[in-house]
């Protein structure tokens, strides 16, 4: 089950057939253009294209397939650079620097750094894939419910730097997100709550409606009432990434890299969660923090590495115990089953062949994709130069489609537009969003995490503490509150504000 | 005047012709040929689950069969509920079908208002089950069932149990289970069953009312005590089921499909023949019982009176704890 230079070299001979690389090519293609449409995720994505899995051969099939996946990350940062609307929920870090980049007429450079980040952290991912995939599968299974919750609530504690010098505003957005996420059936016992009776909501609200609504919509708003006549207006000064730009935030892409490897491997750690956490480490780490949120390079680099290298260890659980670490992956497990190729440490002695073909494709992929994303830089940027009446409207019909493409209700098209004025509100009143998302986001596998957690605690919080790895989160969490005060309270003029509400 | 009053009679009559007509059309319908068009199949869980991936084993036999294309759509939410919710408000003529789960149907409606009753969800077959059993891992010291209900005899709460979903079939085999060898367990509800198996094989429960299925996928890393069923299971022939060990009890999960209320008769029968056709393939059925599936064969009446003793079982269940 270990790694051998046989088998990958056997790998990359299978995954450069004409057919393997056509199917490759067209999975990057299709993936890159899912991720640029809000709304339609890979999951969907995966799901739609199953049908046409059955009628090429398996190995074909699932190099598609997984480039559909990994393709969305690159896709992703494209309209949240741009016009400030995350094509994934993964990109919504990448907005707060990329638009800003945007607005100063370097929406070209953001781009490419995407795309470079993208490609540096996915081969960082499958080189981490090809050698460490039998030792890192464990790590997987070393998370139970106290090691997620201890994760979720650090992970919510970043709030206290996405919302900068408005904090209390910043805790009022998140407890906002929380609530939001509170309607519907309780994801463990089923009861109903804040429904009022109304059996639409008892499915819950979507948070891709919900990010659409208050990214999308609300940035229509705004810009309708201030007639713009273009989303930004400035000069856009060079297409491309300066060698300055990429010396400037490899490292952030390196460190990013790591952090998002790591947390893809853990089962419900979706890109959505990892690229925050990456944004936030980055941010402490750097010796500029002023700079971000305020079109730092750094700042569009290391979420867009953490997607990427995510979305490829998801790879290691799904093959090496045939478990999927989020809704794309669970697609993808159905369609190898479909296949009748059973996931789990046999696949890798019963199939060699397929799996190290698939690996190697990946490499290939991500070659694909950065040749597919870079030369298109200029012309993805330009979308921002369509005057604003005609852009305008496109934009929202996309995010209707997009947040009706979710489950195929137009219950989910209200909630966008719903989550569109409410977006409008807190852009007007200043309020960040950032927390809002991200506190929608963590929500469901927080309280669900707790719930279990104190079932097999029998209702005692010491079991988030006296688990080792559920101790270091907590701390962590802890020691990021106490910090986040004292710099609130003691100083007046804290860490920079990361206000993306203000113009 | 006169002219208008003419005008209008005509056009009173003709409205009259027109509806009349229409009305025949409609009486008409009821033995309209089917199926003409396209038919969606409404897949009521994610996409790769059990439910999605069965749908689509049959997709290509169904447009074969029906010599129409069937199309496969997602209506996902509240463990089903959604989507049951939206099949029984569909148009009764055929042309939109859902996959549904027992005892999920039966249980939901009687926890809370969920959109629909049980009584709306009219079945048209059932395809395969797959029984639960109670299982360990594989280096876990209780060897047998009865070195675990001594453990959990001992230690009230002590022995926690991992299953998918509240009132839902893995809920109540555990409920029935606590109840049957007087112990107590803590039962921890996971979102699904894939989160549900994760956090049984990294050990952080003690055991799993599991779904045959999902056992045989990971049968290497566990130990199974024993079958919620009648028979033992052919996938593990030397494992005793919870009869044989003196506990009483039989829980399976059913999957199948479902039409609105009001379906005209003659669809019910073209589609259970459609469906009998192909649950009956020998090689559909060897495929099944690969993954750890009982493959079934129940049609319309069979599946109705199934539906009818179940609910009967588990209200008097769901009574019987609430009183708890």
């Amino acid at each position: 089950m270990g790694f051998s230079l046989d088998f990958l070299m056997q790998g990359f001979a299978d995954a450069l057939s004409w057919t393997n690389l056509f199917w490759a090519f067209v999975g990057c293609l299709v993936g890159t253009l899912i991720g640029v449409l809000p709304g339609i995720g890979p999951s969907a994505g995966i799901a739609i294209l199953l049908p046409i899995t059955t009628m090429i051969p398996p190995t074909s099939g699932i190099i598609m397939m997984a480039a559909i996946y990994y393709g969305a990350m690159y896709g992703g940062s494209t309209t949240a650079i741009v016009v400030n609307i995350p094509g994934e929920a993964s990109s919504v870090p990448t907005a707060i620097d990329g638009y800003e980049m945007a607005k100063q007429g370097r929406a070209g450079p953001a781009l490419g750094i995407c795309a470079i980040a993208s490609f540096v952290a996915g081969t960082i991912g499958i080189v981490g894939l090809t050698l460490f995939a039998p030792i890192l599968s464990n790590v997987a299974l070393a998370f139970g419910p106290p090691e997620y919750f201890a994760l979720m609530f650090m992970s919510l504690s970043l709030i206290i730097s996405l919302s900068g010098r408005a904090l209390l505003k910043g805790l009022i957005a998140m407890s906002l997100g929380l609530l939001a996420s509170l309607i519907g059936q309780n994801p463990l016992t089923g009861a109903a709550r804040l429904t009022f009776g109304w059996v639409d909501l008892m499915a819950g609200l979507n948070f891709i409606s919900i990010i659409v609504g208050l990214f999308a919509i609300s940035e229509v708003m705004i810009n309708v009432e201030r007639s713009a006549a273009l989303i930004y207006e400035s000069r856009i000064k060079g297409w491309m990434p300066t060698w300055e730009d990429i010396k400037r935030s490899f490292g952030a892409m390196l460190r990013a890299s790591g952090i998002g490897f790591f947390l893809g491997l853990l089962p419900g750690c979706s890109p959505a969660v990892t690229t925050f956490i990456a944004y936030d480490a980055e941010k402490r780490f750097s010796r500029h923090p002023e700079t971000f949120g305020k079109g730092a390079i750094e700042g569009v680099a290391a979420p867009e590495a953490a997607n990427n290298a995510t979305s490829t260890s998801g790879f290691i659980p799904l093959f090496a115990f045939g478990l999927p670490t989020g809704p794309p992956l669970a697609v993808l497990l159905g369609g190898l089953m479909m296949y009748g190729l059973q996931p789990g440490p046999m696949l890798f002695q019963q199939n060699p062949k397929f799996v190290w073909a698939v690996i190697a494709s990946m490499y290939i992929g991500n070659v694909i994709l950065l040749f597919l994303n870079l030369p298109l830089v200029g012309w993805w940027a330009r979308i921002a130069l369509v005057p604003f009446p005609i852009l305008g409207p496109l934009i929202a019909l996309f995010c209707i489609i997009g947040a009706y493409g979710i489950r195929f209700l137009v219950f989910d098209v209200w909630v966008a537009l719903i989550f569109g004025v409410i977006g409008y509100l807190m852009r007007k009143l200043s309020f960040p969003i950032a927390p809002m998302v991200l506190a929608t986001v963590l929500a469901p596998m927080l309280e669900t995490s707790l719930q279990q957690s104190l079932l097999l605690s029998q209702g005692s919080p010491v079991i988030f503490f006296n688990r080792p790895i559920a101790a270091v989160f907590m701390a962590l969490a802890i020691l990021s509150i106490l910090r986040g005060a004292w710099v609130q309270f003691k100083t007046h003029a804290p860490e920079i504000a990361l206000d993306d509400a203000d113009e | 005047m006169k002219r208008y009053q003419v005008v209008t009679g005509v056009a009173l009559l003709g409205l009259f012709v027109l509806g009349a007509a229409w009305g025949s059309r409609s009486a008409w319908s009821q033995e309209k040929p089917y199926p003409t068009r396209q038919i969606t199949y409404m897949v009521c869980f994610d996409p790769g689950g059990q439910s999605d991936r069965e749908a689509r084993r049959q997709q290509p036999l169904l447009e074969k069969i029906l010599g129409q294309k069937v199309i496969i759509d997602y209506k996902v939410g509240g463990g089903g509920a959604l989507g049951w919710r939206e099949i029984t408000k569909a148009k009764a003529d055929g042309y939109t079908v859902a996959g549904f789960n027992i005892p999920h149907v039966i249980l939901q409606p009687l926890q809370q208002d969920v959109g629909y009753k049980m009584e709306q969800i009219n079945p048209v077959f059932i395809f395969h089950s797959t029984p639960l059993a109670i299982a360990v891992l594989e280096n876990s010291p209780y060897k047998t069932l009865q070195d675990l209900i001594d453990f959990a005899k001992k230690n009230p709460g002590a022995v926690s149990v991992g299953g998918s979903g509240s009132f839902t079939g893995y809920h109540m085999a555990t409920l029935r289970f606590e109840k049957l060898t007087g112990t107590k367990l803590t039962y921890v509800p996971y979102t699904g069953a894939a989160p549900q198996m994760t956090s049984f094989l990294g050990g952080h429960v003690t055991a799993v009312f599991g779904a045959s299925d999902d056992l045989t996928r990971f049968r290497d890393k566990l130990r199974v005590l024993g079958f919620a069923t009648d028979k033992r299971f052919p996938g593990f022939k030397d494992v005793k089921t919870l009869k044989e060990q003196g506990i009483d009890m039989v829980e399976e999960v059913f999957r199948g499909v479902a039409v609105p209320p009001n379906t005209p008769p003659n669809v019910i029968k073209t589609l259970e023949a459609a469906f009998m056709n192909i649950a009956t393939r020998p090689e559909f059925q060897e495929e099944q019982r690969k993954g750890g599936f009982v493959p079934q064969a129940m049609g319309h009446e069979e599946t109705k009176a199934y539906m009818k003793k179940m609910t009967a079982i588990y209200t008097e269940l769901a009574a019987g704890l609430k009183k708890k």
